[in-house]
């Protein structure tokens, strides 16, 4: 897949992560999927495992300054240097979601941390590392909610608003010529646990697959004409105009 | 960054063997430095928490310092006595004398046993842990430190020990003639046509207290070369490009997988025991980037292969003048033929000599 052996996925225990790790492995690349909670996430790797693929578990809090290196040490050690990271991990605070006003200091910084600084810290300890290597593509997992205001998201949509922000300059500061890419990707509204404590009434048959999602975004990722480096993409219209790629 | 390692400049001494001259530049100054079909070789290996603190199963406290890569679970690791690294290396007493299957625990996960015990010294063994790949990895990041000497005492966070491209943690410590080059240097280079190419190369320790050991530095130690970084250093040949090595680990590795290879260099992984003297003739390694070494280390019997005796000594009597910093946060020295412009016979100076 364009040359990636390895990919380290954050958050990438259950939901739109879980999906990831699975249409990745598929493919032969050798995998370590991030989370906090350690449990949840050795029963994927381990259910991942039983397919016969090469997928590994590396606990982390993205939100923890110390946890990065940790991470990227560990995942380079279980499966080599990596050449895909997707930045999947975050939170939306505290459910049910309340005005920005309302919003607790505390609980903006924690999206803060999470959604902008945790990605930004993961891909600063595995840029160098493409760079040198020519070879590389970081995906941070953005939301429609850092594009339109959408009441009470102001935490959430806030933080990743910041993310695709992030990811058009790293995209400018690296040309194509250094083997580099960054996209952000809204990835949709899908059937995950994060959807239904947001947004609990909606019916989950409305919602996207995470793993149909998944399978979207590798697509993205595998064609470098049509997902210019630093592009912000909508898994939706991708669906639409490249259906037959996928 | 941490405010008293990074924010200052790194000064770069150029060492030019053929035109015979000594500068004082900046890192900044090094894509300038270079030309368009060089290409730069780096040591790509994460510095490992390599130091454990744990205890024998009598009791007594212990500290390990791991030498990478990990095999199966197993680590080569030298032994240290009671105390930490604020004591100077050669002052700390000596560890308890451990037999092969003497077991040491370092943490509630963390457990090894003794496997082999060298015959160069009995503080060099080898260790094997209970845990094998995502528990031991996650048990070594909980509880092993940077390896550090007593020049500072204050414990240094693990990432102000890595590479801006650190990959694999195989260096116990870390390959720091690569940490300046900051994203801004590397595009910098790139920009300029120089080409960028990866070795991992488990650096070793450079002290241990044992003078058995001391005397026998550096160990020999593992290499991955990819096949990437041959075909690389291949091209950079053929099309008269310099091959310049980050680092003197990576002068070992290069020159001793050339050797290995009887004159071609294979890719994969492989151990170097090479130790380069000035006697060495370089056959892959065309100039090196470097820290400031100064002539009791090891490392500054490599530099004679590269510079005559007379300039090394000059350049050494400059960079004290100068006070280029020697640790392995301080300043850097390149040393290149061909760097610095040929002093013209028609400058005031020359004519007056």
């Amino acid at each position: 897949m364009n040359g990636y052996e390895t990919a380290l996925i954050t958050g990438g225990s259950q939901g739109l992560g879980g999906a990831l790790a699975a249409a990745l492995a598929e493919r032969g690349l050798r995998v370590v999927i991030a989370a906090r909670e350690l449990t949840a996430l050795e029963a994927q790797a381990a259910a991942l495992r039983q397919r016969g693929f090469t997928v590994h578990a590396v606990q982390a809090d993205l939100g923890d300054k110390a946890a990065i290196h940790p991470l990227a040490a560990q995942a380079a050690a279980l499966v080599g240097p990596i050449d895909l990271l997707i930045n999947n991990a975050s939170t939306l605070g505290p459910t049910p979601l309340v005005l920005l006003g309302d919003t607790e200091c505390e609980d903006l910084e924690q999206a803060l941390a999470v959604n902008v600084l945790g990605p930004f810290r993961l891909t600063k300890a595995v840029l160098g590392s493409m760079l040198v290597r020519q070879r590389g593509a970081v995906v941070n997992i953005s939301s429609d909610a850092a594009v339109q205001a959408y009441p009470t998201w102001g935490a959430y949509g806030t933080s990743k608003a910041a993310l695709d922000h992030l990811t058009r300059i790293w995209a400018a500061e690296l040309p194509e010529s250094t083997g580099v890419r960054l996209f952000a990707v809204d990835p949709g509204e899908m059937n995950t646990r994060m959807h239904r404590a947001a947004l609990p009434d909606v019916d989950p048959a409305e919602l996207a697959d995470p793993r149909d999602v998944a399978e979207h975004i590798v697509s993205m990722i595998t064609d470098p004409v049509r997902a210019a480096s630093g592009a912000r993409l909508e898994v939706a219209t991708w669906r639409t105009r490249h259906a037959s790629a996928a | 960054m941490h405010p008293q390692l990074e924010r200052r400049e790194t000064r770069l001494l150029v060492v030019d063997p053929r035109h015979e001259r000594i500068a004082g530049r900046s890192m900044r100054n090094l894509p300038g430095l270079l030309r368009r079909g060089d290409l730069l070789v780096v040591n790509d290996a994460a510095t490992l928490p390599a130091s454990l603190r744990g205890r024998t199963a009598y009791g007594e406290p212990i500290e390990v310092r791991l030498l990478g890569p990990e095999r199966d679970g197993a680590f080569s690791a030298v032994l240290f006595g009671r105390g930490d690294h604020r004591t100077r290396t050669e002052d700390r007493p000596a560890p308890p004398a451990l037999e092969t299957g003497e077991r040491l625990a370092f943490g509630p996960q963390l457990t090894a046993a003794v496997v082999q015990r060298s015959q160069l010294s009995a503080r060099l063994v080898e260790l094997r842990f209970d845990q094998r790949g995502e528990a031991l990895w996650r048990a070594l990041y909980a509880w092993g430190k940077p390896v550090q000497y007593a020049y500072r005492p204050e414990p240094l966070p693990l990432w102000s020990v890595q590479t801006a491209y650190a990959a694999r943690p195989w260096a116990s410590e870390m390959p720091s003639a690569g940490r300046p080059l900051n994203l801004q240097i590397l595009l910098g280079l790139a920009a300029r046509g120089v080409e960028l190419a990866t070795i991992t190369h488990a650096a070793g320790l450079s002290a241990t207290g044992d003078p058995a050991l001391d005397r026998a530095l550096p160990l020999p130690e593992r290499y991955d070369l990819p096949e990437h970084s041959v075909q690389a250093i291949e091209r950079t040949r053929r099309a008269g490009g310099r091959v310049i090595a980050v680092g003197t680990s990576v002068v070992r590795a290069l020159e001793g997988a050339f050797q290995r290879g009887d004159g071609a260099l294979h890719a994969g992984e492989a151990v170097t025991d090479l130790r380069i003297t000035p006697q060495h003739a370089l056959r892959v390694v065309d100039g090196l980037l470097t820290g400031i070494h100064s002539p009791e280390e090891s490392h500054f019997e490599l530099l004679g292969a590269f510079v005559a005796e007379g300039l090394l000594q000059q350049s050494h009597a400059y960079a004290r003048e100068h006070a280029y910093e020697p640790h392995e946060h301080g300043d850097e020295c390149l040393i290149l033929a061909g760097s610095l412009p040929q002093p013209s016979a028609a400058t005031p100076e020359r004519a007056a000599a």
